[in-house]
């Protein structure tokens, strides 16, 4: 689905409107407004990252969209190390330490139970088994506020509140309904023939799953992946009510260090902070490209 | 012998997905059973169960706070909705038009859906800085009368909240509607054309009708989003000024976290389970009709034949 850029019979087939006419007024009108939409969408990021870049005086002038008159990178290293958060002032590394530590294990455990699902669900439905995964479909739904205060309550009986393991199982609960039917909808385009030939050969549930499934999982893997480190990296609902103070991931420290700072504001320091946080998340959009779309599109088709 | 195989078998399949069985009935039935019948409770900073009838939501839609949340989710949901849908069709139909750059035109689109909402949030109240922001540059580039600082007036600040959310999903509309766009039949312009139909005709009576389906999707993914709407107000207003830019998943939190009255804030949750039942009921009522008529439609057929 790779389209080049050069127009005329040579171009991918990919593109279905009307034929365009050659340079017309309609045409130079179609790519004013895309590369205005373009600016729309480019502007944040830009004065994001010029305003890290400038020293205090000058964004007290207020010329917000100019590049800085004198360059410099503290704000990114104050960011880093030590902005505060009310008493500590240890900046946002110990966030992006904590992001790092709730996200590696919930994308894992979380795709290996919905992996797990999926399989079971389109090859071995016991009975009942659908009426689970309807209550799955109705989850994808239901907001979260419905049923946080249960599970804090939950958690809080078997000492699980405010842990990190607490964060991770909630991460990999609410993480289950979208990536159990995104497992689902794959295992159920699989041929029922290759299940049926390890069938007779005597493969078994697990040996099946392992053996046959999950070298064939590889694509929708990198979806539930791409899906799973970006939806959790950037979570703060659950960070700030479930991880407790000292878990407490990137999305929630950057909010403390922007919004609760008592005296003066250091935007510049603010926005090198926003930029961070940003970073990991924009990092895998620009690596993997359609596969991200691809994900968002998995995400959205619930049921 | 095989029996008994297929029945140890099947075991394997149940005990594999015994966290999906905890979590279907666990959370999903049991959790909210807890959240509906705490919301007919005296809860304070702990659960209890003193019963006490609907009191929790008549003191509920007395609370300004909760009025005004409700208010704020329909301007901000109808807002987004209408302009996410209307921008993002217009993107889509425009990059359909067989454009160079694509593809980078396409990741500057989206990108914006890849980041958090804190950082969305935090972004635009830094754009719309009274002091600092585009409304002070514009200004002291001449328009001296300039006025773009929504968020500090408590009338406009939900609008500040609606601005940033185009800017967050209007990319992502517009790629699930450009697969829509793509995947109808190309045969259908050739038609058109010889039939002399203007083409934003087609647009709207034969291109948009076929594309139903992503349409729907991409309604789904923005009321989905919407109705759960939390950190970017959190990060960008706070729900201020005052309480203007509350919302009903702000006012749950808050409830349960800020003022401990957990029974006001069950039967809040309980109201914003409703439209999502409404919304499946209808889905299911939908299926209902829809087979019903294609049923009827073969044994039509069926009877002609």
């Amino acid at each position: 689905m790779s389209t080049t850029a050069t127009s005329g019979p040579a171009a991918a087939a990919a593109p279905r409107g009307p034929k365009p006419r050659r340079l017309s007024v309609a045409r130079i009108g179609l790519y004013g407004f895309l590369i205005i939409s373009a600016l729309f969408f480019l502007v944040p990021l830009y004065i994001m990252v010029v305003t890290s870049l400038k020293t205090m005086p000058e964004i007290r002038q207020g010329h917000l969209f100019g590049l800085p008159e004198t360059w410099t990178v503290q704000p990114w290293i104050d960011a880093w190390m030590h902005a505060c958060t009310g008493r500590d002032c240890n900046g946002l590394s110990p966030g992006f330490w904590n992001s790092v530590k709730i996200t590696v294990p919930s994308v894992f455990i979380s795709i290996v139970i919905a992996s797990i699902n999926g399989y079971a669900l389109s090859f071995w439905r016991y009975r009942g088994a659908n009426l689970f995964f309807g209550l799955l479909v109705f989850g994808a739904f239901v907001p979260y506020q419905v049923v946080i205060y249960p599970l804090i309550i939950a958690l809080r009986e078997v000492h699980l509140f405010s842990t990190l393991w607490g964060i991770i199982i909630v991460h990999t609960i609410f993480g289950m309904p979208i990536l159990t039917i995104l497992y689902r909808n794959y295992y159920a385009a699989i041929p029922s023939e290759l299940f049926k030939a390890a069938r007779i050969d005597g493969a078994g549930f697990w040996q099946i799953f392992v053996r046959i499934m999950l070298p064939m999982s590889v694509p929708i893997t990198i979806v539930a992946i791409i899906l799973q480190v970006t939806g959790i990296w950037n979570d703060f609902l659950f960070g700030v009510i479930f991880a407790g103070r000292n878990n407490w991931p990137m999305t929630v420290q950057l909010n403390n260090i922007v919004n609760t700072t008592t005296g003066t504001r250091t935007y510049n320091v603010d926005m090198a902070a926003t930029i961070i946080t940003a970073a990991v998340p924009l990092i895998i959009y620009f690596i993997s490209g359609r596969w991200f779309v691809r994900g968002i599109a998995a995400g959205a088709v619930k049921g | 012998m095989a029996q008994a195989r297929k029945r140890r078998l099947r075991l394997s399949a149940i005990i594999g997905t015994v966290p999906m069985m905890i979590v279907a009935i666990g959370v999903y039935v049991i959790g909210i059973a807890f959240t509906v019948f705490w919301s007919f409770t005296d809860s304070k900073l702990f659960p209890n169960s003193t019963l006490v009838g609907f009191k929790q939501y008549h003191r509920l839609w007395q609370d300004d706070r909760w009025l005004v949340a409700v208010q704020n989710i329909w301007i901000f949901g109808i807002l987004l909705m209408v302009f996410a849908l209307a921008f993002g069709f217009l993107l889509a139909v425009f990059m359909d038009q067989e454009i160079r750059q694509e593809d980078l035109l396409r990741s500057i689109y989206l990108y914006p859906f890849a980041m958090s909402l804190i950082v969305t949030g935090l972004v635009w109240q830094w754009m719309l800085d009274p002091n600092f922001g585009i409304e002070h540059t514009v200004r002291s580039l001449g328009w001296a009368n300039f006025q773009f600082s929504p968020l500090v007036d408590p009338n406009t600040a939900i609008y500040g909240l609606v601005v940033a959310g185009i800017w967050q999903g209007s990319g992502v509309t517009m790629a699930i509607l450009l697969a829509g766009l793509r995947g109808i039949d190309a045969e259908i312009w050739k038609a058109a054309r010889i039939d002399g139909i203007p083409i934003w005709r087609v647009y709207i009576f034969i291109v948009i009708p076929m594309m139903r389906g992503s349409i729907g999707t991409a309604f789904v993914l923005i009321a989905v989003g919407v109705v759960r709407v939390y950190d970017l107000v959190v990060a960008m207003t706070g729900g201020g000024p005052g309480i203007s830019t509350n919302m009903p998943a702000v006012y749950v939190i808050d409830m349960i976290t800020k003022s401990y009255n957990v029974g006001q804030g069950m039967a809040a949750a309980t109201i914003m389970l409703l439209p999502v039942i409404a919304v499946i009921a209808l889905i299911g009522l939908g299926r209902i009709v829809s087979t019903r008529r294609k049923n009827a439609a073969i044994l039509r057929a069926e009877a002609t034949a």
